[in-house]
């Protein structure tokens, strides 16, 4: 419509008076809204209880919060130390590294990090643990001894709360007044105690020492001339408790993984480790994730193929029998599909035992000898077979659909035009079956890299997927950024496969069950 | 394929034999381990092959004593109610979100229409280990959150938790049996029920619903049927208190597997039997439907 046509007739009106056009798109808006509105209960209730908390998963394959949040000194600290140069950090890291550890042990919080940094380094876990049973017994009291000589008032909580409230002070002892807060609310939160009522800790006094030996000059009466001081090296302290803080690995590993935010679960989910030098591939024998992913691409591909070769078949007969024979035969196909995972998975546990019925009734007809009974379970072997037989539906379903839409005609008229049985299928059927292999392939695939039970059950330990290990590190390891890793790569994986499915014959055209 | 042609070559009725002789076989490889835990399940050994008694079809060979250690195990009957407690109610949810998003969705104008249906399938497109794991982490969140803030008992919790679970999971199947039906649904009927000055939910209940019930049974089968069957995500959501029947059958054969396993896949058998027999009900019936009215 022209506004010249507009002008000379005026706009055509609705018969409330307004113009139709205004009238039309209101009519739609409402639509869309009232459609929005049926859809909105569903939307919230899978983005609430599904796609968020999946991504808040996937987010645990980057984060890293515990150890910058429970080594908030160290941390700090340790990116000026260079490993390189095969020291251990300065006396100030492992006095920064005494408040935390204190204070992480307090909170019970140190086997927690340890654990996280083991996944990393083994052997930190029990260093954690046994360093943070000597850490409260640190020879740091000598420095509470002689301040509190110098000072009396030092014993009181309630002055010490007086003098940390006073902005001077703090400035004047920025370590001091860090170690103080740290102990104030641990002493709140894990004790339940007012911090005014107790004397601070060692390692608060500790810090008031290394303030003043720096030259502080805080006002009296704080100001304690320290120079006389008998003192302790705390990174002796901690060589005492285990000599192994004196290597630079723990710190190597501490100042690399010092960040909110990792790569390192990802690096180790492709076999490879975080070194001084960037990221480096491990060492031959140490690769088992991507040798893992590796197999399950394999099996799910030798799956996959052994389904083409045997769905194909059966679809084209399902597809050109008569409908009533047909559809007695499509039971044989739709029954197992219908039948319950556990119970397939079942089944072939039983038969494909070494007393079971498949060894059974070959040693019976004398294929095997009975001392030589076929290994066909907990291997890939049992894999391959149960996850054939599972998966095989979804690759009959998609082929018969297609299949079921090619005229019969085409092959009779190849073969009227001189074309052999051989030619004829291949050149004239089976390209219009294709997007029927593609579609059943593809599905069987994506399911199939996916699988958790059955290579649970029946796979033993050489036929296992990926799944399984992301289970593993989920309810026995307890690695759970490196489960997130491995469950975003897989997932990854399977969506770029669906978006192709996607393409290929679309997601809301899924054939269900026929 | 109706039979082979007389003027068929040596060559051609060989291959046209040993084809039906191979699809023959993928027929028995595919029905074959369905079946036969039926005959083993009987067995009156605690043996998981066929005894010799068995194979000689005599009485003694066989037995009810795995059922009857079914309905007597304490194990079992907490797994089998359980199961029946939680798959109808995730059906139901899922069945009743749904339906109306379906109807939303098939309306003709929806603004981001294919990112909506991405999202409301993708619990049937992610796999399940990492669905699981995800929902591991958020509903432990949860259930703390209900214990501590709203003072809810464990037990409801454990429930609560494993049926959103379930429900999630079930959805996409709905959406997608339920848009099915409604694209074959003819809209100007819902158009002529308003004209007739019924409101949108008379229209839905007395017009609409009445058509699409088949789509939307179908659907709350599968919805019921992915619950029922379902067990990576229950073990990791659920307690020991929620453990359902593949949960039990899954620890059952992954630690010691006691022939009691034969009696409840053979049970499970004929309960897949009777949904494949609902189901093909169905379809003849809408297949009827369609071919009385056409288009």
């Amino acid at each position: 419509m022209t506004d010249a046509t507009q002008e000379t007739s005026g706009p055509i009106v609705a018969a409330d008076g307004r113009p139709l056009r205004q009238s039309l798109n209101r009519a739609l808006r409402r639509q869309k809204i009232r459609a929005l509105l049926l859809i909105a209960p569903l939307l919230a209730f899978i983005m609430v209880s599904f796609v968020i908390p999946i991504g808040d998963m996937l987010f645990r394959s980057v984060e890293n919060q515990i150890v910058p949040e429970t080594l908030p000194r160290t941390t700090a600290l340790l990116g000026d130390w260079d490993p390189d140069l095969g020291e251990p950090p300065p006396e100030a890291v492992f006095a920064a590294f005494y408040t935390d550890l204190v204070l992480a042990e307090e909170r019970k919080l140190h086997t927690r990090l340890g654990s996280r940094l083991n996944y990393e380094n083994s052997g930190v876990a029990s260093l954690f643990r046994a360093t943070g049973r000597d850490v409260g017994r640190f020879d740091t009291d000598i420095y509470t001894d002689q301040l509190v000589a110098a000072v009396p008032d030092l014993e009181d909580g309630a002055k010490w709360a007086g003098w940390m409230a006073e902005p001077p002070v703090r400035d004047a002892l920025p370590q001091t007044a860090d170690a103080y807060d740290g102990w104030a609310q641990m002493v709140a939160e894990v004790h339940n105690a007012d911090p005014v009522t107790r004397q601070p800790a060692d390692f608060v006094f500790a810090a008031l020492y290394r303030d003043l030996a720096a030259g502080a000059a805080p006002p009296p009466p704080l100001d304690v001339d320290v120079g006389g001081f008998e003192t302790v090296s705390i990174r002796d302290q901690f060589a005492a408790s285990d000599p192994k803080w004196l290597d630079t690995g723990v710190w190597r590993t501490m100042r690399a993984y010092a960040g909110p935010l990792t790569n390192g679960y990802f690096l180790n989910a492709v076999d490879m480790m975080k070194s001084a030098d960037g990221p480096r591939v491990r060492p031959e024998n140490e690769r088992i994730y991507l040798t893992l992913f590796l197999r399950t691409m394999k099996m799910s591909l030798v799956i996959t193929g052994l389904c083409i070769l045997l769905g194909y078949p059966v679809a084209w007969i399902l597809a050109n029998l008569p409908l009533r024979s047909a559809n007695l035969l499509m039971i044989l196909v739709l029954l197992p599909f219908w039948t319950s995972l556990l119970v397939r998975t079942s089944a072939w546990k039983i038969l494909l035992q070494q007393q079971g019925v498949i060894n059974d009734l070959l040693v019976g007809i004398g294929l095997v000898g009975d001392g030589s009974r076929l290994e066909l379970i907990n291997n890939s072997t049992g894999t391959i077979i149960a996850m054939t037989h599972i998966l095989l539906p979804f690759m009959i379903l998609p082929l018969y659909s297609v299949m079921k839409t090619i005229p019969p005609s085409y092959l009779r008229a190849a073969k009227s035009l001189g074309a052999n049985d051989w030619t004829a299928f291949w050149r004239v059927y089976f390209p219009q079956s294709a997007p029927g292999v593609g579609a059943g392939s593809i599905l069987v695939f994506i399911l199939a890299i996916g699988y958790y039970i059955t290579p649970e059950l029946v796979g033993g330990t050489k036929g296992v997927f990926i799944s399984n290990r992301i289970a593993f590190h989920i309810s026995s390891s307890l690695n759970w950024g490196l489960a997130a890793a491995l469950g975003t790569i897989l997932l990854v994986m399977v969506l770029v496969l669906y978006w192709a499915y996607d393409k290929l014959v679309g997601i809301d055209n899924v054939k269900l069950g026929g | 394929m109706s039979g082979i042609p007389i003027y068929a070559s040596a060559g051609q009725r060989v291959w046209y034999y040993s084809f039906r002789v191979i699809c023959g076989l993928v027929f028995f490889f595919l029905i074959a381990p369905v079946l036969v835990i039926i005959p083993l399940s009987f067995n009156a050994q605690d043996f998981f092959t066929f005894t010799p008694e068995m194979l000689r079809l005599d009485p003694a060979g066989y037995s009810l004593k795995h059922y009857q250690d079914f309905f007597s195990n304490s194990d079992w009957q907490l797994a089998m109610a359980n199961s029946l407690k939680i798959a109808p109610l995730a059906t139901m949810l899922s069945v009743g979100l749904g339906t109306l998003a379906a109807i939303g969705l098939s309306q003709s104008h929806v603004p981001f229409r294919r990112a909506i249906m991405a999202i409301l399938i993708s619990p049937m497109i992610v796999p399940l280990i990492i669905s699981a794991t995800g929902m591991f982490f958020f509903y432990t969140k949860l259930g703390l959150w209900m214990e501590d803030t709203l003072g809810v008992s464990k037990s409801f919790t454990g429930y609560f938790k494993v049926v959103l679970a379930h429900a999630a999971l079930g959805i996409p199947f709905v959406i997608i049996t339920v848009t099915a039906t409604l694209t074959g649904f003819d809209q100007s009927l819902t158009r002529a029920a308003a004209s007739m000055g019924a409101g949108p939910v008379r229209t839905f209940f007395r017009v609409q619903m009445p058509l699409i019930l088949p789509g939307v049974i179908s659907g709350a089968l599968f919805a019921f049927i992915t619950s029922f069957d379902e067990v990576v995500v229950v073990l990791f959501v659920g307690s020991a208190a929620q453990k359902t029947l593949p949960w039990q059958m899954f620890i059952g054969l992954r630690e010691q597997i006691s022939p009691t396993i034969l009696a409840v896949a053979t049970l499970l058998v004929v309960v897949s039997i009777m949904l494949l027999t609902t189901l093909e009900i169905l379809r003849r019936r809408s297949e009827r439907l369609r071919g009385l009215s056409p288009g």
